[in-house]
């Protein structure tokens, strides 16, 4: 017989005293999950980056921020990639630098324009890599429709980089009448999912991890600032568009459930899980809710237009497996619920960091 | 994938639960003891699904909640030397040590490596001859197999720079720990289906007969599991309490002989403690006297550590069954996943998260915590994500 533990259930609780044996929120180092676009993330934004330069245009917390200028209204973005490896099945570095900053700017109806490209090389790294990442960003561009305008090269010390980085930020123009943003999400707007999930994310995972799940996966990392177009030529009253890449689809529809204060509501069997994202996802124990994604969109818009919009979508090459996944709804604000598809319910929340695989 | 689609029918499921609803008569607490059989239940939803009569109790079976704190913190200890690559399985990264977690360790500059299987950490140990590769060894019945068999590899290969930090455990044991409690309410299991592959069924009808309760063999999806339920009260109705095995397409009686025959070669039965619910005698395996050259706390000299669980933490009575995590005083207020005291809040299978999760759906209000304003989200975490 065991010996049961010695707590006792009236033992007071004492917060001076009380010790938690994973005080996360005090964290002195930066852990990989700082990076995993979940709720450490927000932390590290909230807690270091706002209070350092925040100011109004930062705390709009959009993929891009949009600023007026000269009568202009103006997307701004920026982001660095990091991947590994370089190379994966369906793209590379290169696509992704071009792709990523090309979406966030999509992601607030702006037709992306220009994008800087910054290089962090490791000394030792060969040049045919440079040149092939390069020429990947160079034909990626041009598929986008931007040009890149300028650049900037650092060298560092072997041992003090992960081959090549690259930075890329930005800019494109606002269309007149559009106003997309996260906190436009509201009660009865229909959620639309551009196609599969979770293609991306277990495509790096079988090549970095050296799993092999029976079929090759490939990235689906493409530009969305032309379909974006195509679904703001059926209606500009878009409310708001994301791109789920680090964190999946739970972490971006919990950020807009927060941003905007409502509840959303998924159906589980509508939501596009292709059979090798479920096979490689059922192997590892993760949920391809949180997987990351490279050339998906989901979008929020009102009723009376889904139908329309998804129909522009699906006469677009980007778009041609959108799907309705569920809707906005004023019970549980700021809760993403997914129906199960046996009828009971569950909570998808915003992912702490990045997701672990599990034992068994 | 069409073979896990057919375990997924919402037609079967209703079926299935019809059947439950019409056998039922009056209240059965049936315990599923495998942390994978808890995440589907919470997963699909099946505890909304069942009728109020039916309770089902999360056991102990997950194996990250019942590592003990003292292994843990032997684990960051070993994880942190600068000759050491540390290898695990993801979920083990985040649970707390006395002081830090494995990803503080690794953040901290140690050599923490997620992997999937003990063969990649064997693989490691042969690119670098020159380093301490030891892996977590953790877990049931399934997946001591496979790492008896890196350790046996490692042998074979004249690998003197692999060890394990071993703390596999027994599901049996467990269950008779459970059923001797005084306050136990549980009156039916459902067994590991995953357990009984390797192991057989071979271990159950002595326990089923002693304390005269059903036990089910079950699987993992939710046909498999709602055909466990179903069995389960279809013998209490009946006065019954024997073996049934409702996963047959993956156990045989006899289990996995290769696996049984790995197992019997480098671990022995030992005692081990169980983090929340304590010591129970011939509850884990640890490696045997041929084999100990590999075991990573005779390698290292950790036996020195001492630790202490929070006393408010009430997590060893949520795996015996004995309470709901509801009732556990730091529930929702000091403990969260954010901030969890114990095991049971790290992962989304333990019973705690699960619960925690739910009731933030439901807006019910959890002993102690603040009234929810506006939204029941915590203010910690509405921090909107860049």
């Amino acid at each position: 017989m065991a010996e049961l533990a010695s707590a006792t259930a009236d033992a007071p609780v004492d917060p001076a005293n009380w010790t938690c044996p994973a005080p996360l929120r005090d964290q002195p180092v930066v852990v990989m999950g700082h990076g995993g676009g979940g709720a450490l993330s927000a932390e590290l934004i909230q807690d270091i980056f706002t209070p350092a330069y925040g100011n109004p245009v930062l705390a709009a917390m959009g993929d891009s921020a949009v600023l007026h200028l000269g009568g202009t209204r103006l997307a701004f973005s920026t982001d660095s990639y990091v991947v590994r490896p370089l190379f994966f099945p369906g793209g590379s570095l290169g696509d992704l630098a071009v792709n990523g900053t090309v979406n966030d700017l999509a992601m607030s109806g702006a037709r992306p324009a220009y994008l800087s490209a910054a290089f962090v090389l490791e000394e030792g790294v060969e040049l045919t890599v440079v040149e092939r990442i390069a020429r990947a960003m160079g034909a990626a561009a041009e598929a986008a429709g931007v040009t890149v305008a300028t650049g900037d090269t650092k060298v560092v010390e072997a041992g003090h980089g992960d081959g090549v980085y690259v930075t890329t930020a930005g800019v494109g123009v606002v269309p007149e009448g559009v106003d997309i943003r996260p906190q436009r999400a509201r009660p009865g707007d229909a959620v639309i999912v551009s196609g599969p999930i979770g293609l991306h994310g277990v495509a790096i995972m079988s090549v970095r991890e050296g799993l092999e799940f029976g079929v090759e996966v490939a990235s689906d990392t493409a530009p969305l600032g032309d379909l974006v177009a195509a679904m703001l030529a059926v209606t500009p009253d878009i409310h708001v568009l994301r791109d789920p890449t680090r964190g999946g689809l739970a972490a971006s529809l919990n950020e807009i459930a927060r941003a905007s204060g409502t509840g959303i509501r998924m159906s589980e069997r509508a939501i596009p899980v292709p059979d090798a994202v479920a096979n490689a996802c059922g192997f590892l124990g993760l949920d391809p809710l949180y997987v990351a994604n490279e050339g998906r969109l989901v979008a929020f818009v009102p009723p009376t237009d889904a139908e329309a919009v998804l129909e522009a979508m699906r006469a677009h090459p980007q778009g041609g497996g959108a799907v309705l996944i569920g809707e906005c709804v004023a019970e549980h604000p700021g809760m993403v619920v997914v129906a199960t598809g046996l009828g009971g319910t569950r909570v998808v929340d915003l992912p702490l960091g990045e997701q672990l695989p599990r034992i068994c | 994938m069409k073979y896990i689609d057919e375990f997924n029918d919402p037609e079967l499921a209703r079926r299935l639960l019809d059947e439950i609803r019409a056998t039922v008569t009056r209240p059965w607490a049936l315990m599923e003891v495998c942390g994978g059989q808890t995440h589907s239940i919470i997963r699909h939803g099946i505890d909304q699904l069942l009728p109020e009569e039916v309770e089902l109790i999360h056991g102990p079976g997950c194996p990250v909640c019942v590592t003990p704190l003292e292994v843990i913190d032997k684990a960051l200890e070993i994880a942190a030397r600068p000759d050491v690559i540390f290898c695990s399985f993801g979920d083990m990264l985040r649970v707390p040590g006395t002081d830090r977690d494995l990803f503080r360790v690794k953040g901290g500059g140690g050599d923490v490596r997620v992997v999937y299987s003990p063969l990649d950490a064997l693989q490691l140990a042969q690119r670098h001859p020159d380093r301490q590769v030891v892996f977590f060894a953790i877990g049931f019945e399934t997946t001591a197999p496979a790492n008896a068999m890196a350790v046996h590899q490692a042998r074979r290969l004249g690998l003197d720079n692999f060890s394990l930090l071993v703390s596999h455990v027994r599901v049996p044991p467990a269950i008779e720990a459970i059923m001797s409690a005084p306050a136990c309410r549980v009156q039916g299991f459902l067994a590991a289906g995953h357990v009984c592959s390797v192991m057989g069924t071979a271990e159950y009808p002595d326990l089923a007969e002693r304390h005269r309760v059903p036990i089910v063999v079950t699987g993992f999806e939710p046909l498999d599991i709602l055909e466990g339920i179903r069995r389960s009260v279809h013998q209490l109705e009946r006065g019954e309490h024997r073996v049934d095995n409702a996963y047959p397409r993956a156990v045989r009686e006899a289990g996995n002989p290769a696996a049984l025959t790995m197992l019997q070669e480098v671990f022995e039965v030992a005692d081990r403690s169980w983090r929340g619910i304590g010591r129970i005698p011939a509850s884990g395996w640890r490696l045997s006297e041929a084999y100990r050259d590999y075991d990573a706390e005779h390698r290292f000299d950790v036996a020195g550590i001492r630790t202490e669980e929070p006393a408010v933490c009430r997590a060893g009575e949520v795996l015996q069954g004995l309470i709901k995590p509801t009732e556990c005083s730091a529930f929702g207020t000091t403990c969260t996943p954010r901030t969890p005291l114990g095991a049971t809040m790290v992962s989304s299978e333990g019973a705690c998260a699960a619960y925690y999760l739910y009731r933030r759906m439901t807006g019910q209000a959890s002993p102690g915590a603040p009234a929810p304003q506006g939204s029941r989200i915590p203010q910690e975490e509405m921090n909107p994500v860049g």
